[in-house]
């Protein structure tokens, strides 16, 4: 099992969407490359296996996705949720990148939904996998063992020997048993380190314990730790990243996709101490869905709760745990355990406050609080008719953005922004060098998928004495700039 | 009703599916599911029949065990299924036996009724021994004889099949009007015809293993049309016969006989395929309470094919009486056992495939953003 591991072309560290794209984009050159997977089979392909879709740039419809989406309005999508904190010469390349990925990955026998198909309220944007992330996983994977790529799981990269941003081999344990592999060059793609609790603390501090983690439990976040003690330079804010507010009573890892939950808009949320502190109606899903989470982490206790009635429901996509149910507003606060007088009297503030107008969850429409701290602005609708029910809301940790810093060629930049000798690396582990802050559906992906070819060719050329590819695909236009 | 055990995990299942979706692309289960949001006992019984059994959701799921959801659509689906079987099956008692010991009672069917036609044959001292001059059949079981068994069997057969038809009908919560809509007969049946919902855009179905191809569907097909054609094939010997006052044998190159062949060598090829597969196929996803009754089903279709073609290359032989009744036996057993076996799950999988065409039709009753 172990035996032979040295002496490979390329190695890839981490089992994901960026590291397969990578792995395969390097055999393309003929180069041999081996797969270091922390994970076990069955749960192969990090955060990428609950994915669903990728965000790509495009003239005119193709047969994933309707209309067009154009590098402008993406990159005006970017600038617009991170605040600026991005990289512009980065994103853009990213995007002009994009418009070829579905032919790529395609290739790779990934498949995708018809354009038209399904709940695809992102269908011009996004293109969307047939069966979801783990089906792309399955499909790379199949696709990579047929090529002669050497794929080990179980395989947990603890320590990385690096020499003057030359990296020289890692410390694996495989099954538990320690193991140098060395090789020509390194592709870290790794992911980030979300499933580190003690790392999440020391972000966050203790509010970090009540955090639930959306995804994989084995992104640690070791590979990346040790490329910066080693001198790769960090970019990103440990405490960014994307969170959003799931169901309380998601698993603490893996949970994925059908933990969200999305009646905010539908209803008010409430704290620990039965009050409300935010504007529910502020915007459409995506920005909510984004925000929620990082407001339910700065609650105390991290903990908020969604009063919504019947006529909520069957307008929001039902979550995989039922709600708390009530035939009064007290008797529901009381099942869930908050102040009953207080939430009594934030509905019927609330209620009080509600504004006439035409309910209309399709647009920003005109029903709206008044006079409240803080307002309702759309969608405000009196909670007045029984059955209540009641979600309670954790933060839902997806993804971080702390990562290393990355040129055009995907190659790891030192701290002196000097280029590593033979380092390269791809999606989540330096997603922050694009994405600051905030996000946007799919950009993820796009980013890995981007940055695994990328980093999977630019590997294979260094690996056969070549220089950086003069690419003119992601060549960035400084002209236009 | 469901055992509770099932119902429960029927239940789950459909609300992790239906809060996750990332399957809609695959087949018309998952979109019959977003248009709901309980399920019912009869929505489950209408899904699990709806369900073609082909595992790509189950390889997509980032649900599967080992996740502790422990999400395995293709397995829970079937054991609904194989409940609406007999839930279904007219009369009841009959599914019950037949699916705890569906080969043996196969078998036995077809031993019982070759032994009492020999023994008949036997009593009113029939030339069953000797060759018979230009393969006449009717020389050895005279015409009316097998006209009266086979008409009364495949009435039998037909009208237990129509009563699982309607009761499912029934139970899933459709109108009788809705099996005169032309527009929804047509899609169905395309569905059917093609089988559409194995085909995935070309690239077909996780069946037997991880892999997609179309090999479920190329091996379904051949079984489907082998058993179309031979079919046809008695339908048109009974129109040469009635109608046209031809009577048989008819030669080689009769259409009565090339359709008998062609659907012959279909339905020993299709079961063998379809058999072959099922062994291969991951034993995580299946419910094996039901292989006795798939592999009986595949037997019986087997034997009859197999039965039948020699009966044709050996019709002039002294071999001709005793594989006509070894023939005619196994016919027999198999269609007195559709009602109470794998045969119906084509009569439930069409009315499923029928009340998608009609549900999809009409709007949504809940229309959820995601």
């Amino acid at each position: 099992m172990t035996d032979g591991l040295s002496g490979f072309d390329v190695l890839v560290i981490g089992g994901g969407n960026a590291a397969l794209a990578a792995a395969l984009s390097a055999r393309e050159s003929g180069v041999s490359v081996l797969v270091l997977e922390g994970a076990p089979k069955e749960f192969r392909g990090g955060n990428s296996r609950h994915t669903r879709n990728l965000r790509c740039m495009h003239d005119a419809p193709t047969e994933v996705m309707t209309d067009a989406y154009s590098e402008d309005e993406f990159y005006n999508d970017i600038l617009r949720v991170t605040g600026g904190q991005t990289n512009e010469q980065l994103a853009r390349m990213t995007i002009r990148a994009s418009a070829s990925c579905t032919e790529w990955m395609k290739r790779y026998g990934v498949r995708f939904q018809h354009a038209m198909g399904g709940t695809l309220h992102l269908g011009r944007t996004n293109a969307f996998f047939l069966g979801g992330g783990k089906a792309m996983m399955n499909a790379y994977y199949a696709k990579a063992e047929r090529a002669g790529i050497r794929i080990i799981y179980n395989a947990e990269v603890v320590d990385l020997d690096v020499v003057d941003g030359r990296f020289q081999s890692a410390s694996v344990l495989v099954e538990g048993k320690p193991v140098q592999i060395g090789a020509k060059v390194l592709v870290a793609a790794s992911g980030g380190f979300e499933s580190n609790l003690e790392w999440l603390k020391e972000a966050w501090g203790p509010a970090a314990d009540n955090f639930l983690i959306r995804g994989t439990p084995y992104n640690k976040g070791k590979v990346l730790k040790r490329l910066i003690e080693l001198g790769v330079q960090s970019i990103g804010d440990p405490t960014q990243g994307h969170c959003v507010a799931i169901d309380g009573r998601a698993p603490k890892f893996d949970g994925g996709i059908v933990t969200r939950l999305d009646c905010v808009s539908l209803g008010i949320v409430v704290n620990k101490n039965g009050e409300r502190f935010y504007d529910e109606g502020e915007d459409f899903w995506p920005k909510r869905y984004a925000i929620w989470g990082r407001l339910v982490a700065q609650q105390p206790e991290q903990i908020g709760y969604c009063i919504i009635d019947a006529k909520a429901m069957g307008k929001f996509m039902p979550s995989v745990f039922p709600p708390a149910k009530a035939q009064s507003i007290a008797e529901l606060a009381k099942q869930v355990k908050l102040p009953v007088e207080k939430v009594v009297a934030t509905v019927k503030a609330y209620n009080d406050a509600v504004q006439p107008g035409t309910f209309n969850h399709a647009i920003m429409d005109d029903c709206r609080t008044s006079g409240l701290r803080p307002e309702k602005t759309h969608w405000a609708l009196r909670i007045d008719q029984p059955p209540y029910y009641a979600y309670v809301l954790r933060p839902g940790l997806t993804f971080t953005y702390l990562g290393v810093k990355v040129n055009e060629h995907a190659m790891a930049l030192m701290k002196d922004d000097q280029r590593s000798q033979n380092i390269f690396a791809a999606g989540e582990i330096m997603a922050g060098s694009i994405l600051g802050k905030g996000y946007v559906a799919g950009f993820g992906v796009t980013i890995g998928t981007v940055f695994g070819r990328i980093a999977g060719r630019e590997a294979a050329m260094q690996a056969l004495n070549r220089g950086p590819r003069d690419g003119r695909e992601e060549a960035p236009h400084h002209a236009a700039n | 009703m469901l055992p509770t055990e099932l119902m429960n995990e029927g239940e789950h299942l459909m609300t992790v599916c239906n809060a996750c979706r990332y399957c809609e692309g695959y087949c018309a289960v998952w979109q019959a599911m977003e248009r709901r949001l309980v399920f019912k006992e009869s929505d489950l019984n209408y899904l699990a029949n709806l369900c073609h059994n082909c595992s790509e959701c189950y390889y997509a799921c980032q649900y599967a065990p080992p996740h502790e959801f422990d999400i395995n659509p293709p397995k829970t689906l079937a054991k609904i299924r194989a409940y609406t079987y007999e839930l279904y099956a007219w009369p009841r008692p009959l599914a019950k036996a037949f699916r705890k010991n569906g080969l043996l009672v196969s078998l036995l069917t077809a031993v019982v009724l070759i032994g009492f036609m020999l023994a008949a044959s036997a009593i009113v001292g029939s030339r069953l021994w000797a060759p018979v001059r230009g393969g006449d059949a009717y020389q050895i079981i005279p015409h009316e004889v097998m006209t009266l068994m086979f008409a009364a069997v495949g009435l039998f057969a037909a009208f237990a099949l129509l009563i699982g038809f309607l009761r499912f009908w029934r139970n899933v919560g459709e109108a009788y009007s809705g099996l005169a809509n032309p527009a929804a007969l047509t899609r169905a049946a395309k569905d059917v015809l093609r089988l559409e919902n194995l085909d995935n855009g070309g690239a077909g179905c996780t069946y037997p293993g991880t892999e997609s191809s179309q090999s479920l569907r190329w091996f379904h097909h051949l079984t489907f049309y082998g058993f179309l054609s031979c079919f046809v094939a008695t339908t048109l010997g009974a129109i040469y016969y009635y109608v046209l006052g031809w009577h048989g044998p008819y030669s080689y190159a009769s259409l009565p006989v090339i359709f008998g062949t062609i659907g012959g060598i279909g339905l020993v090829i299709g079961p063998i395929g379809l058999y072959a597969l099922k062994q291969r196929r991951n034993r995580d996803i299946v419910d094996e309470s039901q292989y006795g009754m798939d592999v009986s089903f595949i037997v019986l279709l087997l034997l009859a094919s197999i039965s039948g073609l020699l009966l044709l290359v050996l019709r002039e032989s002294a071999a001709m009486g005793t594989l006509l009744v070894v023939h005619l036996g196994i016919v027999m057993a198999l269609f007195l056992t559709l009602p109470y076996g794998k045969f119906v799950h084509g009569i439930y999988r069409a009315a499923a495939l029928l009340k998608w065409a009609l549900e999809r039709s009409r709007p949504p009753e809940h229309n959820v953003e995601v």
